[in-house]
């Protein structure tokens, strides 16, 4: 077998607030080595193929924010569509040949003047993959999963995120079968953006909720 | 629920069988139990022994994540439920706004109904 996680370019965007440390490139960890075992008797024992595992890499590569950003857009313009994805995520993404191949749900909540929804899994690392791709290291970090639930504001704090206190923060945690994905809200002075030029400026994070969509989204943080 | 309900487009002389029908409905109370399983499981341990409010009932009934764990598929349909809670009751220092919430999706067989 290749081993693809060796001499990979380290291409992850970082355009968030926590360094990590380096991802090593020296000895695969216990947990490689167990991935690799298994893997190779799974396909020694022809309960799986190589092409299998290969297809599904495909699959979730073809998955990523811009997707996500297409449906926030759609929502942005079109008030029937919002209403749809709002009462049925799945089936509203599925109109736009968004398709859900690891049979989860979805519940889309709606960021409002009111309200502030964040996105976590305690237990580890759900997540809406079908339209936003894998998610960033730091969603699956221990920090950020531990306290999330505990001490949302003050996390929101750290991404840049001040929420004024007559507004609710709603934290979901999503650990079963459902998987979630935040509505933000649009920004103000985009009545004539076009939807393409919209569903630029939602960004990853903006539906996981620890960011509001803005139209500075190419803008450095100050 | 008494397991025989007259819901539109239900002959009354149906029986249902017992975890076809969500047990709980959108504002119900419950509990979440303080059940410590050895193994798999969905439900954080932050949450055990907590009391919320019934958000809505996830639709239709599904199959139970920790049974699937092992393979037991079979039988193990129930329904899935938006449970809300306030931060303050899971957290008794919480220092954000009384009106913070946490929202999660729980299975059936943990929740129990609680009286306020």
């Amino acid at each position: 077998m290749t081993h693809q996680h060796e001499g990979d370019d380290h291409d992850h965007d970082h355009d968030h607030a926590h360094p990590h440390a380096e991802i090593s490139e020296g000895r695969p960890g216990y947990y490689d080595i167990m991935e690799t075992a298994v893997r190779e008797l799974l396909i020694e024992k022809k309960l799986i193929r190589a092409d299998e595992i290969r297809r599904q890499i495909e699959v979730l590569d073809s998955r990523s924010p811009a997707l996500g950003a297409t449906v926030v857009a759609r929502a942005w313009t079109d008030p029937a569509f919002r209403a749809r994805l709002l009462a049925n995520g799945r089936a509203a993404c599925e109109e736009l040949g968004i398709s859900f191949y690891d049979d989860t749900s979805l519940i889309v909540i709606e960021n409002t003047d009111k309200v502030h929804n964040l996105i976590v899994c305690t237990l580890c690392s759900c997540y809406p993959r079908p339209v936003l791709g894998l998610p960033p290291d730091w969603y699956k970090a221990k920090p950020y999963r531990a306290r999330a639930v505990v001490e949302p504001r003050a996390v929101l704090a750290e991404f840049g995120t001040i929420i004024p206190d007559d507004v609710d923060v709603r934290v979901h945690d999503s650990t079963a079968m459902v998987r979630y994905l935040v509505l933000p809200k649009r920004p103000t002075g985009t009545e004539h953006f076009s939807e393409e030029e919209l569903a630029a400026l939602v960004t990853r994070d903006t539906m996981i909720g620890v960011v509001p969509a803005t139209v500075d989204v190419a803008r450095p943080a100050p | 629920m008494d397991g025989t309900s007259k819901s539109a487009g239900s002959p009354s002389r149906v029986v249902f069988a017992l975890g076809e029908k969500a047990i709980f409905k959108a504002g119900d109370r419950v509990r979440v139990s303080t059940r410590s399983p050895i193994g798999h499981y969905r439900v954080p341990t932050y949450l055990r022994g907590k009391s919320g409010s019934v958000e809505k009932v996830i639709e239709p009934a599904a199959i139970d994540n920790e049974e699937e764990s092992y393979g037991r598929n079979a039988g193990s349909k129930r329904h899935y439920y938006r449970v809300a809670f306030r931060m303050s009751e899971i957290w008794p220092d919480y220092a954000g706004s009384e009106r913070d919430g946490l929202h999660i999706e729980i299975f059936e067989t943990w929740l129990e109904r609680a009286e306020r």
